[in-house]
């Protein structure tokens, strides 16, 4: 296995510090419309065997954040800066093929739509031991063995006959099984899962949740979980970042961010969420209006048009100046305007009996 | 498998007998409606008075006193038996199966005609063929990894100004300069391939170039389409994901599912093409069956425009066989 810190060719390597450490990311795309800014200045730290939840609405820059940590966005016209230090090195000036040599080996993915995410003319079992066999050279044979091996951990019945088999021929969560064992199958240290049970039913949705809770014990990967669903927030991670508009607008441990939210957006989220610890309530409560065009990125805060709170800030703040992202506790950090002390209150008064 | 295949062979037998049914009977409406005794579409003349008991002998003689389906029959099982020509003076022709009969304009077995004009048009589908496929998924692919590059700008005005040229332009202007300017292939007459390859290749070399041509750019747009189409899928985001090299994921993920819908449109042209390259034909002054079709429409043949209108259809519905066959094989959602 190849690894990135023993590559010479690397542009600049820094030792200790957390496993995963994304400083001030910005992907930005140059289009006929004027510049895209899907991620404008996104930071955040992952640790071996922690699980980080990116939450947000549709186009927030979650998926874009993900493919950029993998450089997918090489080759392409998109902008990159900030850095990705993964194991102390930094991935973001890495070339292509040093990249490929982390992808699938140090960092895998898993998508969310695990049908078109496969192949549709090769055999489940091909595009596993094709992943295992671009990094490790074995048999034919080999590969073919560890492959099956892989498809039984993650819970395939029959797998070495399965292995022969059209991703056409398997249900939706066996097909996420093999799309998770094909990401594993190269014991990578990061994991990184988009929206891996959007295209799944309920009752699917936990087994594989808890398939990427057992191989992260089992390899001590650091995990992405990126989803717009909070239960499986909730459910899973250790850490959650919620987006908007490219931007981190709040971040913190799990508990203490579903506990003592203190971002608007973030309250929007939990009100519009079903709760069964909850009275139930007769209406879940939307956030009005739709999310920022990220060419016309509003001036100041960027939830401010649909923001319900933006008079509590003296004058015009939220209009004009951009908020910084600051701690209000040790782990916890939000981007708002409102005095942090106006903001628990408001929790307090307004939000929770709501939610 | 092997149901698939028999499924689609009885299909196929089905769909040519329909076409040899309604061939038949178009060309038996054809002296209907122009009042033309059928004796004249099949000798040239009307040797006798209308009326006149020899021409009622001569039409029973040719079965023209038969019911419709008497008459298909005798066509039809001379196609698969077999039959004796005979025109009651000379020696009888004996006519083995597949026979479609004698065409008394070039006093030959329209069989016979037929089986010499074949392979001309098969050496020149076949060979332009392979040279478009290639040539046009090379340009096509290159296009499509680099869009609105100069080369991919290059490739697709190149290939619209390759639709727009007719055959009778390029053709002309290929033997200007290669045959009359260059003198590089100063003996351009054909030869079968079994007998002189170097002469056959020779003949055939400009044909399949100015044909290719054609179809090369229209194979260069759909792999063009096809492949950018392909390259947005998820399946080619998991394949670069799982760190494979470029050329891997262009060849053995995007390549392999972009070139699927082609294999059958590569069929039907191929088989369109066997009985229609007259252009090409004439151009080159090739023998093949576009050229014989030609030549019979001409001299109003008819025994010879039914059966190359037959073996045409053939030619197609059997390539269309094929095509479902490969398909089969290369797309494992297709049901077997």
């Amino acid at each position: 296995m190849t690894s990135v810190a023993s590559d010479p060719r690397a542009a600049s390597s820094r030792p200790g510090g957390p496993f995963l450490s994304v400083e001030d990311l910005r992907v930005h795309f140059p289009t006929d419309d004027g510049l895209v800014k899907s991620v404008d200045g996104v930071s955040f730290e992952v640790d071996r065997g922690q699980i980080l939840g990116i939450v947000g609405e549709s186009g927030s820059g979650k998926s874009v954040t993900a493919q950029a940590l993998l450089g997918l966005h090489k080759g392409s016209k998109a902008r990159i800066t900030g850095h990705i230090w993964l194991d102390g090195v930094d991935l973001v000036p890495a070339s292509e093929n040093d990249m490929r040599e982390v992808r699938g080996s140090e960092i895998a993915m898993i998508f969310q739509d695990p049908l078109s995410s496969l192949h549709p003319f090769y055999t489940i079992g091909d595009q596993i031991s094709e992943a295992y066999r671009v990094h490790n050279k074995v048999s034919a044979r080999d590969a073919r063995k560890r492959s099956v091996e892989m498809l039984e951990k993650v819970g395939i019945p029959n797998a070495s006959r399965r292995y022969d088999d059209y991703p056409h021929q398997f249900s939706g969560g066996m097909r996420q099984r093999a799309m998770i064992a094909m990401a594993l199958i190269c014991e990578p240290k990061l994991l990184i899962a988009d929206e891996p049970t959007t295209a799944l039913d309920v009752t699917v949705q936990a087994q594989i949740l808890q398939l990427i809770k057992d191989m992260r014990n089992e390899l001590n990967s650091a995990v992405i979980l990126i989803t717009h669903d909070l239960g499986v927030v909730a459910e899973t991670c250790d850490q959650v970042l919620v987006m908007y508009g490219g931007q981190c607008v709040e971040k913190g441990p799990v508990e203490e961010l579903f506990d003592k939210p203190e971002m608007p957006y973030t309250w929007g989220l939990l009100s519009s969420m079903p709760r069964m610890d909850r009275v139930r309530q007769t209406r879940l409560t939307p956030i009005p209006g739709s999310p920022p065009s990220l060419i016309q990125v509003p001036k100041g805060c960027v939830f401010n048009p649909r923001c319900r709170f933006s008079d509590r800030v003296e004058g015009d703040r939220c209009f004009t100046v951009h908020p910084d992202l600051l701690p209000t506790s040790p782990r916890h950090e939000v981007r708002c305007h409102i005095d942090p002390e106006e903001r628990r209150q408001i929790l307090l008064t307004e939000i929770r009996p709501n939610l | 498998m092997i149901r698939f295949i028999a499924i689609r062979l009885i299909g196929a037998v089905v769909v040519v007998w329909i076409v040899s049914v309604v061939t038949f009977l178009i060309f038996q409406a054809v002296p209907l409606l122009s009042h033309t005794n059928p004796v004249y579409f099949y000798t040239g003349k009307v040797p006798f008075k209308p009326g006149s008991p020899q021409l009622l002998a001569l039409e029973h003689r040719f079965g023209f006193d038969l019911p419709l389906y008497a008459q298909y029959w005798h066509y039809l099982s001379g196609i698969l038996f077999g039959q004796t020509i005979t025109d009651g003076v000379s020696t009888p022709i004996p006519c083995s199966a597949p026979c479609f009969g004698y065409s008394f304009r070039q006093n030959e077995l329209v069989g016979t005609l037929i089986l010499r004009a074949a392979p001309v048009s098969l050496s020149l589908t076949i060979g332009a063929a392979i040279l478009w496929l290639i040539g046009g998924v090379t340009v096509g692919t290159v296009s499509a990894l680099k869009p609105r590059s100069a080369i991919d700008r290059i490739g697709m005005g190149g290939s619209l100004a390759a639709v727009s040229l007719p055959i009778f332009f390029t053709g002309p202007i290929l033997l200007l300069i290669f045959e009359y300017t260059l003198g590089w292939l100063p003996d351009v007459s054909y030869a079968p391939l079994t007998q002189d390859p170097a002469q056959w290749l020779r003949s055939m070399i400009l044909p399949w170039i100015s044909l290719a041509f054609l179809f090369a750019a229209l194979y260069a747009r759909l792999t063009r389409s096809n492949m950018m189409e392909t390259m947005g899928e998820d399946y080619i985001r998991t394949a670069r994901a799982k760190g494979l090299a470029p050329r891997t994921v262009v060849v053995k993920h995007g390549l392999r599912a972009a070139l699927t819908p082609i294999v059958t449109i590569f069929g039907i042209d191929v088989g369109t093409l066997i009985g229609s390259t007259v252009i090409t034909e004439t151009v080159f002054n090739l023998r093949g069956l576009g050229y014989l079709s030609i030549q019979a429409i001409n001299q109003q043949d008819l025994p010879v425009i039914l059966g190359v209108t037959v073996v045409a259809a053939v030619a197609l519905v059997l390539a269309n066989f094929v095509v479902d066959v490969i398909y089969a094989f290369i797309d494992p959602r297709v049901a077997l």
